[in-house]
């Protein structure tokens, strides 16, 4: 029942149409700030930040170098612990393992905990498919899928919703699935807050089965965590009798001693909090306590296509904390939907082309929706260098596009190098320019610009000087 | 090839000229904290939970003004019995087996804690015997929670450290900062959704 | 010491002041200069592009004309970026391990302007003058690839006369970006309204900055808003004796 993002287009296309957006630029303003101030504040109360940022790269370098063994450890673990372990290879087929899994049980609903795992594989719409209501429990998953809308932000999937819009959705749609909102209903935080509470609080008490994703998955113990803030995780991982639980490959820590790094990493990056309100760590099944049929399904889906890249690699460290979004200049402007992926923002622009390929003209089009400004790696509580990634996406387009016909941007870059390659070529380009800068006598900026719109039309441009340095240079001090 | 042949085999090919990383040497941060338990509280308390602190004798009192107005309080089978010997009859009530729809009749949940984190506020349920099943400290919407001053740590790290032994055993752990809380609305912290709206920690100095 | 002046191709061709100005700045602080003619461009838009195999015979050429020199000096925060930051890996990528230790070894030689003045040269005061309201706008590549710190900011407020006002939001990205510029437009645009915006809100008379590329973005929204705001490279105001007696 929510949107999907296929056939999303270029990045350029769908950025414009969100820039128009007044009120979406608003809500992104306002929310990007406020988390991006947050999480500053709660950064600078730790004196070794660096160093953990260092040994949380160190750790997840450690685990992708050498994932065969910790896959395998990780599965004698669970097993020993009682949960069955599955393998999905790609999205239809977990979507497939988890359909049988419930039909199983015979349970015609999962109350879902949010993951993005499962956002990436289109889980929902398959369960949906197999006649399976599949109820999304965070608030903000809630407010995406009562709005039929698509998530814009790994943490805060509904930044781009306002309270006033989020009190029309639940008003409107709350009532068609469940207890509806209540009457009067206002736009204030905590009434609608408590509307969500009403309206789960039903399907929490007689869920039979629950799907999550994992934060971390222990090898060495065959611990999952699950990190949130609402409760509506430690509803779905407690209460219900069938817990699956859908984890990429590159989740995994080797130790529990390894959490101490990360469970100071990822709060303090993500909601900016020094904690987050609740984290559930569960290994296997506890008897007599939570879920007694625990299955844990292990996926690829393309994250073994970013393992062969060697460059590629670090983008698998990432722990979706979502630092990335809030302090990129482009992702504050555009927000979530023209990345035309759950993964959107700076980690979006490479994860996104590293899993899928680069043969979409949106997946194309990601390594191109930067600035390069760097903030993003900064903020990165793993230290994954998005700008080198970038560089290296965009060298990876640039070359797939050579084995077909040639493209006037690859003419014209040739045709530069080719210049740039010998001074004397160079020069004689100076020198027209010179001619321009005589013709054109010292005016110093040029209006719009036929032909050039993509600059022009909202910028001035310099005008050409009638001397380059050079020609200064020699004329003063000569060769 | 079987799913899981395939995946270990797709792993194994997207390594073959990769150099091993080492396992990094283990970093701990050092945690300079003059008091912990003053640390623990003002944490506690900067998340809009309650924090009350009290001498070991005046426990039952301190448990029982955490619990006033409370019609009936769940209360786990290892919970010493002097905790809850101010509340009134018939206030406390056994983990019998409640289900889910029973416990949401439930005003309150009394427990122990395993751990309290100073710098960040935590506390942490191992679920041993004086804390319960899970779902008993989750859905009753006021949570008590005891913490002896015994159990406090300074920072993650040391409380990951002192877990090790309960996560060895197979025991789930809940990590719990402050109430429930979503800032899902525009950023907007709004305490209290789906877990206990209201913690109340009482912190016990050693006797 | 012999040290270069690698003017940047940008600079030589469409903002020739710049490195005039840093010429007279080294030359007044004593140092003797050299302009190698040999030397054309970093490569900078052709890997920020995705075009690595293009931008290696520049890379090459870099090492060429500059690695005789103990001090090479750049007025541009994103092409000393390239050299020391990316130089090396498109060599990497496109399989010439020679080049890349020739690339490592002479990155460390390449400096932004003011990394020169203060940390080769060891001056902030550079006797320059300018008696203008100036905000400062420190530019992504200066800031988060050299890591250059308050540097600039250092050096601007020994100047005599400035009037040195603080940039709201300074860090933020001004939305350049090289081709960015045109393949996002709408986006980069937006990125620089804000900029342009933050800039008039000082009051500044001129905004300055160490990267002509950035300063030609956000100084064209300035331009076409008609908003009074002239845009400066850092060099100049540093050469600046303006008001002197």
């Amino acid at each position: 029942m929510s949107g999907t993002f296929v056939g999303m287009p270029a990045f350029p296309t769908a950025a414009r149409k969100a820039l128009e957006d007044a009120q979406l630029r608003s809500n992104l303003n306002h929310a990007t700030h406020t988390i991006r101030d947050k999480r500053a504040r709660v950064v600078a109360e730790v004196d070794d930040w660096e160093d953990l940022r260092v040994a949380g790269a160190a750790i997840k370098d450690e685990v992708l170098t050498n994932l065969d063994t910790y896959l395998v450890r990780l599965e004698e673990s669970l097993t020993r612990a009682g949960a069955t372990v599955h393998w999905a290879r790609d999205a239809a087929e977990a979507n497939s393992i988890i359909t049988g899994l419930v039909r199983e049980t015979g349970a015609e609903e999962v109350v879902k905990v949010k993951s993005m795992a499962t956002q990436e594989i289109g889980l929902n719409e398959a369960l949906e498919a197999a006649g399976i209501d599949a109820w999304e429990t965070d608030l903000a998953e809630l407010i995406v899928q009562l709005g039929h809308d698509t998530p814009s932000h790994i943490l805060v999937p509904a930044i781009h919703r306002n309270r006033a819009e989020i009190r029309e959705i639940f008003l409107r749609e709350m009532g068609e699935v469940g207890t509806p909102a209540p009457a009067g209903l206002t736009s204030s935080p905590p009434e609608l807050a408590e509307a969500a509470r009403l309206h789960l609080r039903e399907k929490f008490l007689r869920a039979e089965v629950a799907i999550s994703g994992a934060n971390f998955a222990v090898a060495d113990s065959g611990t999952l965590v699950v990190v949130e803030s609402e409760g509506n995780g430690r509803m779905c991982l407690t209460l219900p009798e069938t817990l699956i639980s859908v984890v990429g490959i590159e989740k995994i820590v080797p130790t529990w001693a390894d959490l101490d790094v990360f469970l100071q990493l990822l709060p303090r990056s993500s909601t900016g909090e020094r904690m987050n309100p609740y984290t559930s760590m569960w290994t296997g099944v506890t008897p007599g306590d939570g879920p007694q049929d625990v299955h844990v399904v292990l996926l690829d889906n393309g994250r073994t296509d970013a393992l062969a890249d060697s460059v590629g690699r670090q983008a698998l460290r990432c722990i979706r904390c979502s630092a990335c979004l809030n302090v990129c200049p482009v992702y504050e402007r555009v927000g979530g939907h023209a990345y035309g992926s759950v993964y959107p923002g700076p980690i979006g622009a490479v994860l996104n082309p590293l899993i899928r390929g680069t043969q979409s003209p949106v997946d194309k089009s990601l390594p191109y929706a930067s600035s390069l400004c760097g903030a993003c790696f900064d903020a990165c509580p793993v230290r994954i260098d998005i700008p080198e990634l970038l560089v290296h996406l965009r060298s990876r387009v640039v070359d797939e596009k050579r084995r077909g016909r040639p493209s006037a941007e690859g003419v014209a870059m040739r045709g530069a190098s080719w210049m740039f390659s010998d001074s004397r070529r160079w020069e004689r380009v100076q020198s027209g320019v010179e001619l321009g800068g005589k013709a054109l006598r010292n005016k110093p900026t040029l209006g719009r610009i036929p032909g050039a719109s993509a600059w022009s039309d909202a910028r001035d441009a310099p005008a050409p000087p009638p001397e380059t340095f050079r020609s200064w240079w020699e004329r003063e001090r000569g060769r | 090839m079987s799913g899981r042949e395939e995946v270990l085999a797709r792993v194994r090919a997207a390594l073959a000229d990769a150099t091993p990383t080492p396992a990094p040497a283990h970093v701990r941060a050092p945690s300079p904290v003059a008091d912990v338990a003053d640390l623990f509280v003002e944490r506690v308390e900067d998340y809009r939970a309650e924090v009350r602190r009290t001498a070991a004798a005046d426990l039952p009192a301190a448990v029982a003004d955490a619990l006033a107005g409370v019609a009936t309080v769940v209360v786990p089978d290892g919970v010493d019995a002097a905790w809850t010997s101010a509340l009134g009859p018939g206030v406390a009530r056994p983990d019998d087996g409640l289900d889910a729809a029973a416990l949401d009749q439930v005003g309150a949940v009394l427990t122990g804690a395993a751990v309290g984190i100073a710098v960040t506020g935590t506390i942490v349920l191992d679920h041993g015997p004086d804390q319960g099943r899970r779902a008993l400290s989750l859905v009753p919407d006021i949570h008590v929670c005891v913490v002896r001053a015994s159990q406090l740590v300074a920072d993650v790290p040391d409380a990951v450290d002192v877990l090790a032994v309960a996560v060895g055993g197979g025991r789930p752990l809940t990590w719990i900062s402050g109430p429930s809380a979503t800032s899902d609305i525009e950023l907007e912290r709004v305490e209290g959704v789906h877990g206990p709206r209201t913690l109340r920690v009482i912190l016990v100095a050693d006797a | 010491m012999r040290v270069a002046l690698f003017a940047t191709c940008f600079n030589d061709t469409m903002w020739p002041e710049t490195p005039k100005a840093v010429v007279r700045l080294l030359e007044r602080l004593g140092c003797a200069v050299e302009f190698p003619f040999d030397q054309t461009c970093c490569g900078q838009m052709f890997t920020n592009t995705g075009y690595l195999r293009e931008a290696l015979p520049l890379v090459e050429r870099f090492a060429d004309v500059f690695d005789r020199y103990d001090a090479v000096v750049a007025p541009s925060g994103s092409c000393v970026g390239s050299v020391r930051h990316q130089h090396a890996m498109v060599a990497r990528e496109c399989g010439r391990p020679d080049l890349v230790a020739r690339a490592e070894a002479g990155a460390g030689r390449v400096h932004e302007l003011s990394e020169m003045l203060v940390d080769v040269l060891g001056v902030t005061d550079v006797g320059a003058s300018f008696p203008h309201r100036v905000t400062y706008h420190p530019t992504c590549h200066s800031m988060r690839m050299l890591r250059v710190g308050d540097k600039p900011l250092q050096l601007l407020r020994e100047v005599r006369g400035i009037d040195l006002v603080d940039l709201p939001a300074a860090e933020e990205c001004c939305g350049f970006g090289g081709t960015f510029a045109v393949k996002n437009s709408d986006t980069s645009v937006a990125m620089g309204a804000d900029k342009a915006r933050h800039v008039r809100d000082t009051g500044a008379e001129v905004l300055v900055a160490g990267d002509n590329s950035c300063l030609a973005h956000v100084g064209g929204l300035l331009t076409r808003q008609r908003s009074g705001v002239r845009v400066m490279h850092l060099a100049e105001v540093l050469a600046s004796t303006e008001g002197e007696a």
